[in-house]
Parts: structure tokens; sequence; C-alpha cells
């Protein structure tokens, strides 16, 4: 299928962004381009503008000051991939890029779009939550700054108001020692996940004394099983927090899968990805 | 004999390019971007449609509002299916060798009522595709839902609506057999297995959708129609009958086609369509199916719900077989070849490399309101394939022997041919024997065998399946022709030798990217003796190339190969009556070898064929009065002997079963093929390889899911799974080479056996790796839910 017509702005700037932003209130912005332009051509929405960011400096950035990682919301998948920052301090997101769809898409498509996006099947939403990310969204009013708990609203759909822009991601650094797990199940390798779970934990020991257990693919948006990791918290076996991931999690049918066989991944995914955390 | 043991034949010539992995002269063209798809082309005043398709799997059409659609920006026209029966008659796809097959007339645009989900039901014409879209948004349809029978289970139910009521039900077809006596056999088994096999319907994802470009030059009355096809001279038969056209008004051009598998040799009712709109509008219009309306308008292939039954004597001796399969085919038969052949290859298939005698047979074919179900790669052979080798694996398990020793002991001997299998089909001479031997060493059987046991205790559950399969190819007119249908099975070749010693062939079977040229080329250039650069092939235009049948059930090599032989041979004797009179030689003691007349005694040089083709072109004067050099020759060639050359092989599978996810990890497949004379052995490998990755992916991945009420849930690229590169296992090709003695080149078809054998030893291989679990999969494809269910763990 063809898009149907569409305005198409690059400005150089955000302040002009925010201008184009109020101005027109079926704008979209236009970051990689990997899902909106797909969704154009299939005609899923209809914007009269596109607001192309990419010709804005400063937005691509990976950084590091007092304790957190600043990601800019236009760093590429393969940037994000290929940083040697990400891979020393976030070694979670590093595991995850690979399974980001395929290089040519991982060329273009960015963490912000990812994001922004929030399709529920995606490792970067989830990698977020696991490292307790912050999100930053500017808009002519000025920054306001949203906690990954409080971002994500539902199926495909988050905090950011129509008028704002999400420029940066901001990440702890996690604890001196803090282990990363992730694994995912896909039947062909850069599909998007059955069921994903990126994990981020501290260990003393045989106990672990912190636990981030952020599913994928398993609800609207990216699930933190709470009950899951208190079990393992307080050392129960693997087989106790495999049990009582079904309170956690409430993962629906797809075309494949029950939802009884995605909980059963769910399962799998969590003795595998805590035992692959050493 | 075998030519190619023989040293002696032309085929050992020292130009000789039979047999080498010659590059592909159109490979570089196509890599560099530099080829001509049906969408490269532009017209002056082209014009681009888009069909408004049925949200409906069954509906009553009432009318159209199409008033905003016309006054939209860049609408040149908006017509519906009254408008095109104008000039495009209907069809109804039957042949008579099918007795009984029966199917409703079938429009370009039906007249009111839309019989599937994705059925083009109106269209509109505008200056640009996105404005044809745009337009078609703001058609008001007036569509009455009726009840759809989409279940192929209940197509016969009496509650089940009947789609085409003048026919008085929904069985398009039924075909039985009964030989020998299978009642007695199975009571005298020591085992009798049973299955139900589910075949799940999938479709050919093509690199290229189907395109079309319909140029109607009302100065000239002709029709040019670029399209992306296999039958060229089929597709310009039919425009010619249902426009009431003569066929000198009307020439078919297919350029560079980015695959077809089958997809593309068949007649659509939009590509009629847009042929029908551009007469009417006299000006070019042109087609080309995006992603997500080809997953609703290809044609689907297979859908078999096949009952198996086997049984086996307690040495091992196969007794015989029965199986009733039922294909659902969507609500209209496909024109020309039908929706029948299908079912009546699994029939003739099923049991085919064994030497049982009993063998009971009925295959039903049921309308239903899916996309209509034709010929795909491999038509009928996986789902025969599968039936009998799953079947063979139980049985061997019921008796406890070695399911590669069964195979051992009941395949038809090398030396038995020619021999008739129990459902009547006839060989020529296959190596069933040779085959299994070369498999099991090259796959190491034995050591694979001692390493599955050694990790099963380990808790690692690897699984290995084989799969023995024929292949149908080379067909004769009895495929199609006799039934009436007007689709070639000959197919010619005419060269022309060019003053520089240059040769052009023109032939009737067509490139799809399989390597149809280059192979053309190499034959050529052997049989004429110039070197392969200096070979041009030209194929796909009903204008220029000799009439033929275009490519499909495997034809392309065996029979366009040997018609471009026999053409070769004859353009090198004239070639050599001519440098006889120049030379003063007796041509007898000439030869044509690399571009140079040589004694054919020594290899010396005595002329070179640019020498030739100046004195015959531009000094005819110099040569004797009644010397008539003639440098175009055609060669036709249609095989006789034989309805189809049977080609025969075999398959294996090694895999590693996730008992805890059910997920399957392909570590290696194994594939010994006997095509007779490999002409080319890169292209044939790549042709069985790529066949067996769509085999895999009828196994593991591809289906076309529909809910109760016959929507497609899974028409994008993102949710139908094909098979990608990362999962596909290394794939060993190697060949037993039995030439068929129907032609001098004995080359057969190598395109399906791929897809033929794989999905059996990929399902086999599963199961032998659940056999600890007592757990068995036989629906198609193998999800990683369906093993987790068959071992009980969801
Ligand atoms: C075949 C295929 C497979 C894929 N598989 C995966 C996968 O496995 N995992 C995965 O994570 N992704 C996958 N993707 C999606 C890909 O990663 C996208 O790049 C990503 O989801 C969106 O990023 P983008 O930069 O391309 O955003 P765009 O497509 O440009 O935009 C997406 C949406 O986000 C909005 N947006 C973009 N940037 C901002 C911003 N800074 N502030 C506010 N809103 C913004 C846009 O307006 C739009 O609504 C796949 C895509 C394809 C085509």
């Amino acid at each position: 299928m063809k898009a149907s017509e569409v305005g198409y702005a690059k400005p150089a700037s955000l302040p002009e962004v925010f201008a184009l932003l109020e101005k027109n209130e079926d704008a979209r912005l236009l970051a990689g381009g990997q899902s909106l332009i797909a969704g154009l051509n299939m005609r899923l929405s209809n914007p009269t503008l596109l607001i192309d960011i990419n010709g804005i400096a400063g937005l691509n950035t990976i950084t590091e000051s007092g304790g957190t990682i600043r990601i800019g919301a236009l760093t590429r998948h393969l940037d994000l991939g290929a940083s040697p920052l990400i891979a020393a301090k976030l070694p979670l997101i590093a595991k995850a890029v690979p399974h980001i769809a395929h290089m040519a898409i991982r060329n273009r498509g960015t963490i912000g779009g990812s994001l922004a996006l929030s399709d529920p099947a995606t490792e970067l939403p989830a990698c977020c939550l696991a490292l307790n990310a912050t999100m930053t969204a500017a808009s002519s009013k000025g920054e306001r700054k949203i906690p990954v708990k409080t971002f994500f609203k539902g199926l495909f759909e988050t905090d950011l108001k129509q008028n704002e822009v999400l420029t940066a991601i901001e990440i702890p650094l996690p604890a001196a020692g803090s282990l990363s797990g992730f694994s995912e199940l896909v039947r062909r390798h850069g599909d998007y996940a059955i069921v994903g779970l990126a994990a981020q934990g501290v260990r003393k020991g045989s106990s672990w004394s912190q636990l981030n257990l952020s599913y994928f693919g398993v609800g609207d948006h990216p699930v933190l099983a709470a009950n899951a990791s208190e079990a393992l918290l307080a050392d129960k076996s693997m087989a106790d927090a495999q049990a009582v991931l079904a309170s956690d999690l409430s993962p629906s049918e797809d075309a494949e899968n029950s939802a009884a066989t995605k909980l059963h991944f769910a399962r799998v995914l969590l003795g595998r990805v805590v035992a692959s955390m050493s | 004999m075998n030519a190619r043991d023989s040293g002696l034949t032309f085929l050992d010539r020292p130009n000789s390019y039979i047999g080498r992995s010659v590059p592909r002269p159109n490979a570089r063209r196509l890599v560099m971007g530099r080829g001509t798809y049906v969408d490269d082309i532009r017209l002056p005043r082209l014009a681009h449609i888009a069909f408004l398709r049925s949200p409906h799997a069954h509906a009553k059409i009432r009318g159209f509002n199409l008033d905003a659609a016309k006054a939209a920006p860049g609408v040149i026209g908006v017509f519906t299916g009254a408008d095109l029966a104008k000039v495009c008659t209907p069809w109804v796809a039957v042949l008579s060798h099918f007795k009984g097959l029966k199917s409703a007339p079938q429009y370009a645009l039906p007249l009111d009522r839309a019989c599937w989900t994705g059925e083009a039901i109106c269209a509109v014409v505008a200056e640009t595709r996105a404005q044809a879209e745009d337009a078609i948004a703001l058609i008001e349809a007036d569509l009455d839902p009726l009840p759809a029978a989409v279940d192929m289970e209940a197509a016969l139910d009496p509650s089940t609506p009947v789609i085409h009521p003048e026919l008085g039900d929904n069985l398009a077809f039924e075909r039985t057999l009964d030989v020998g006596d299978v009642d007695t056999a199975f009571r005298n088994a020591a085992a009798v297995v049973e299955q139900t096999f589910q075949i799940g319907r999938h479709t050919g994802v093509t690199l290229e959708p189907r395109a079309i470009l319909a140029d109607w030059n009302d100065g000239e009355e002709k029709f040019t129609i670029y399209h992306s096809f296999q039958a060229p001279h089929m597709m310009q038969d039919i425009v010619c009958k249902h426009l009431d056209l003569p066929e000198a008004s009307v020439r078919v051009v297919c350029k560079d086609v980015g695959g077809s598998f089958g997809i593309k040799v068949h007649i659509y009712p939009d590509e009629m369509a847009t042929v029908a709109i551009a007469k009417i509008l006299k000006r070019p219009v042109k087609f080309i199916a995006d992603r997500m309306e080809s997953f609703v308008s290809d044609i689907h292939a297979r859908d078999h719900r096949v009952k198996g039954k086997m049984a086996i004597a307690a040495d091992g001796e196969i007794l015989g077989f029965e199986i009733d399969d039922l294909t659902g085919i969507g609500p209209y038969s496909v024109y020309p070849r039908t929706s029948a052949v299908e079912a009546n290859q699994v029939v003739n298939l099923t049991g085919g490399p064994y030497r049982h005698k009993n063998y009971r047979a009925r295959a039903r074919v049921v309308f239903q309101n899916k996309v209509p179900m034709c010929q795909y790669r491999a038509v009928g052979h996986p789902i025969a394939v599968m039936v009998t080798e799953g079947l063979i694996d139980l049985a061997a398990a019921a008796i406890k022997m070695d399911p590669a020793k069964v195979r051992e002991k009941n395949v038809i001997a090398d030396d038995a041919h020619p021999s008739v299998a129990a459902s009547g089909i006839k060989f020529e001479k296959l190596s069933h024997q040779q085959s299994l031997k070369k498999l099991l060493s090259m796959m190491d059987y034995d050591s694979l065998r001692k390493e599955q046991a050694e990790l099963r205790k380990k808790g690692i559950h690897r699984g290995i399946g084989i799969a023995t399969f024929i292949e149908i190819t080379n067909p004769s007119a009895a495929f199609y022709g006799v039934g009436g249908a007007r689709i070639s099975s000959q197919d010619g070749c005419t060269l022309r030798l060019n003053p520089q010693g240059g040769v052009i062939a023109s032939i009737g079977v067509t490139e799809q990217g399989q390597g149809t040229e280059a192979v053309i080329a190499q034959v050529v250039a052997t049989a004429v003796g110039v070197p392969l650069s200096d070979v041009r092939v030209i194929t796909g235009d009903t204008d220029t190339t000799p009439y033929g049948g275009g490519t499909w059930a495997c034809r392309a090599a065996g029979i366009g190969g040997e018609a471009a032989w026999q053409s070769g041979k004859a353009l090198r004797e004239n070639i050599l009556e001519v440098a006889g009179v120049i030379l003063q030689a007796a041509p007898g003691t000439l030869d044509v070898r690399d571009g140079k007349i040589v004694d054919k005694a020594n290899g010396n040089e005595r002329m070179p064929l640019a020498e030739l083709g100046r004195v015959a072109y531009f000094r005819p004067d110099t040569l004797p009065a009644d010397l008539k050099p003639e440098f175009v020759v055609t060669r036709h060639y249609v095989p006789k002997d034989y309805p189809f050359a049977f080609t025969n092989g075999i398959q294996a599978s090694y895999l590693e079963v996730d008992t805890d996810t059910g997920f399957v990890k392909l570590l290696k497949h194994w594939c010994v093929e006997d095509c007779g004379t490999v002409l080319n052995p890169q292209l044939v490998d790549e042709q069985v390889r790529g066949g067996i990755v769509q085999g895999i992916g009828a196994a593991l991945f591809e289906v076309c899911r529909y809910d109760e009420n016959g929507q497609m849930l899974n028409a994008t690229m993102a949710d139908y799974l094909v098979p990608m590169a990362s999962e596909m296992p290394d794939i060993d090709v190697t060949h037993v080479v039995s030439p068929t003695a129907s032609s001098e080149l004995g080359a057969k078809g190598a395109g399906e056996a791929g897809t033929a054998g794989a999905p059996a030893a990929v399902v086999n291989a599963i199961n032998d790796a659940l056999s600890p679990f007592k757990a068995n999969v036989a629906a198609q494809p193998v999800t990683p839910q369906d093993i987790l269910k068959a071992m009980g763990k969801v």
C-alpha cells in the first residue's frame, strides 16, 4: 500500500519542533521511521504533518555524569549496541540490542522511537523498566522528568503528551557487582518477542538482595514480576518463584500461543535467565 | 547410455559447459539493480489501479455509491463487475480428464457476490497508486454478509451453506482408487498404524509480488502486456479467448520475474480486470499487488487433512496403504489448471517409492469461502510424502525396526525399472537403493544414532528423520493438454548465428530467477561450440520466442534444454556445411570449438566463426550459387514415451527439540537427489536448497490462519512466518545420476524435489526426538505449543 499525502518538515532545533507541534495537532514526530513509515503505508494513521527530528543536533549522544548514563532519544539501536560505555556500564542493554529486529532496522531505529511507540513485545522498554530509567520529555513549557514506572500507560500508550518530545533516557548506574540477564523467545531471529525477560539484580553469595524481573510480551507494556522476585529475594526455590509468576503476569493469547503457553514460556525464561546471572 | 560416463559423446566436447557451475549471465545485472521488473516499466500516460477488496468471506453485493471516489483527485475511472463483463467473459476451471470436476463461472470482478475475504470487488484507476487507494477509501459498498462455509471438514454437511447453489453441493471433485486386496493385507499385518495428518494452508511469498501492466494501443489494435508470469503463451491465449481478440492482437512480455513458485502460473481475476480496463481506457494500466493484498489474493496452497493407514509385516515388508484426503480449495477451481490437481497427485504419489501392491485411496476436493487454492511448488508431493513417510516411521516403531531399514527393505529396486507403482504411475528409471545408501553414508547414520543415544542420557533430545520421495518432472501433454487446457507441453528454441560469431537463442521456457537462461546458454554454447559469453538468451515474449509452455512442474531444463540442444546441434551442422565449402574440407572432418572452426581430429584452428560470418553475411557473392547458408534454426521437443519423467531422492533432517519450550533447532539437513543429467551443479543444488527451505517453512512456520468467519488473521509479513536464513540448517546436497532416455541430454527436473521431501524429514525428526516421551505431532506447521501439548506440558 502507499501512504496518503502527508506534509513534511525538518526543523533544525527543538524550539522549532515545539512550535510545529503546537500549531499542528495531528503532527507526528519522525525519528528512525521504522515503525511510523510502515504504519503510514498501511494507512493505520493519517497525520497531516511529519516533523523529522533527525536534523536536530545533540539528540544522539550517550554520556555519563554523576552516577547516571544519559542516552539521547535519537540514538540508533546500532550505536547503542556498539557503545563501549553501554557495554561496560549497562550490559543489560548491550545484551538486548542484538535481539531488536534486523541490522537494517537497527541501523535507523532509535531508542526514543522505541520507547515512544511502546510496542508491548519490544526489548528496550523492558530494559528501561528493569534499570529504573527516567525519561526526559521536553516541550515549549520546558522539561519534565517521567519515572519509567509511570511512563508506560497502556497498549502503544505512554505518558508523553502530543506537544512533547522525548529527548533523553537517564539510567542510574547499577550498584557495583549488579548482574544482568536477558532472554526472549522468538520463532525467527529478529521477530518481536513472544515472551521476553530483562533482569537486573544484586546477589550476595547465593541470595538475591535486589532483583528486577522485567517481562515483555505478556501484557500491554513491560511488567515487573514483583511476586516472583520477592520469592527469590526471600530465598525461595526457583519452582516457587515460577509458580507465583501466575500472580504477576496475565498474558493474552497470540496467533500461535495460548495464554497458558505464554505463562509457561515466562516460567522457563525465569529459570534460565536467573541461572545465567552470575 | 549415460553420456557423462562414456567420455565419448558430444557432452564431453573440449568446450562443454554442461555439468559445470558456470555463473549465471543475468546475475550481475540483477545484483546491480539493473533488472527490469514490471514495476520498473514507465510508459507515457501510465495509469495505476487499486482494488476494493471484500471485507467479508461471503457477501451479496447490493451495489456501490461511487460518486465520491469518481470525484477524488487523480481518478480516471471506477469499474465494477458489470462494467468489465461487457469486455471480458467469465471462465470455468474444469478439465475433462478430471471426471466430475465442477466449478462456477468466475468474472474479472464479481457481478453480485463476493466469495472470499480479499476478493477484488471494485477497481479504481488513477494517476498514482496512492490516489487510487485514497479513492478506494471513499467507495460506499452496500454488502450484505452471507453465511460462510469456512471449515473444510464441515463443507459437505447439510447445515453448511452451498457456495454455488447451482452446483448442488460443495464437493468440487472426488477420486477413488482401489488396487490389490487392501482388506486382506491389513488383516494379515503384524501391525497396522494410523494417523491423521494436517497439512496447513500456506502460500508462496514471492520477492516480487504479482504484477501486470496492460497497454492497449488503439492505433494498431494491439495489446502489449508486461506480466510477472511463468507462462506467457498461456496468458496470451486466455486474453484472446476472454476479450475476444485474435492472437495477433496480444503480445505478452515477461521480463525479469522475481520468483514465482507456481503463484504466477494462474489466471487471477484482478489481473484480467487490469487487462479489461486497459482495453476500455485505451491506455496503459498497471497493477502491482502489494504484500498485504497478496496474502489474500495470491493462490494459497495445500490445506489437506489426510487420514492414513498402513499395514506392515513382522519382517518389515510394507503390505499396503489406505488414505482419505480432504482438501479445501476456496470458492472456485482456479483457471485454467484447476484446483483438482493437488488432490489427484496425493492419490498418485502416496506410497510411490515402495513395492507394495495394495492401495486404497479417496480424495475429496471441497469449496469453502477462503482464498482460492491451487498449484504451488511440488504440487501434492509434500503431502503424499508426509503421509507415506510418517506412517512408515510409526510402523517401524510398532515392529521395533530401524526406520532406515524399513525403507531399505521396501523401496523399488534400482534394477526393477521400468516399473509401475500401485497407483499406476510409471517409472522409467529410479535410484532409491543407491540414494538411500549414499544418504546413510553422507550423514553417517550409525554414528548419528549413537550420538543421539548418548545425548539423550544427558537430557538433550535430538531427532533424525528420513523421507524418501519421487517427483513428477518433464510433463507431457498428459498433465493438462489431454484435459482440454490450451497449455503447451512442447517447447521450441530458435538459434541465430550473427556475423561476429555470437548466437542468439530464443526459447519458450522462462526465467523466474531460477537460472533457466544460464542453463539454456550452457546447452547452446556446448552444442554449437561457442564461448558462453557469445550466447544471448531471450525468453518470455510471445512475439519473439517459439511457442511454448513456460516454466512449471519442473520442465525448463528438461524440456527447454533438450530443444536448445537439438537446435544447437542443427545450427552446428549448418555452420560446418558452409565451413566445409569455404575450407574445401568434408564437413565431417571439421568441428566448431570455442568459436572457431577446427579440424575435428586434432583441434587445429582453421577459421574463426567471425570469418565465416563475414563471408556468409557480407560476401555471399564469393560462395557457390547453390550454397544457401541457413544460420537460423529451430527445433522443438516434447517428451512422448512417458507421461512424466519421474525423479527420486531422499532427505534427512537432524534437529534438537528444546523440551522445556517446544522450540526446534534445525542442526543439519541432507538431500540425495537424482534429476538425471546435472546441467549446472550449482543451480541444481541451489534449487534443492531453496526448495528444502520452503519445505521447512511448511513444516515449522508458514500457515494462513483463519478465524471461524473466514477472516485471515496473519496477512502481514510480521505475522505470517516465512522461513529465514538464521533458522536454516546447513544443507548438504549430492546426486545420483540416472539420465532419462527420453532425451539426448537426459536431464529431468530438480526444482521441486527439496519442497517434496523436507516437511516429512523434519516432522519425522521431531517425532523421533519426542519418542522417549511417547509424544507425536502430525499437524503442520508444528509450533512450539503443539510440541508442548503433545508432551502434556501445557
Ligand atoms: C520488520 C521489523 C521488525 C522489528 N522488530 C523489532 C524488535 O524486535 N524489537 C524492537 O524493539 N523493535 C522492532 N522494530 C521496531 C524498530 O525497532 C523501530 O525502530 C522502533 O520501534 C521505532 O523507532 P523509530 O526510531 O524507527 O521510530 P519512528 O518509526 O520514527 O516513530 C515511532 C513512533 O514514535 C514517535 N517518536 C519517535 N521519536 C520520538 C521522540 N523522540 N519523542 C516522541 N515521540 C517520538 C513517532 O512519532 C512515532 O509515533 C521492528 C521494525 C520492523 C520494521
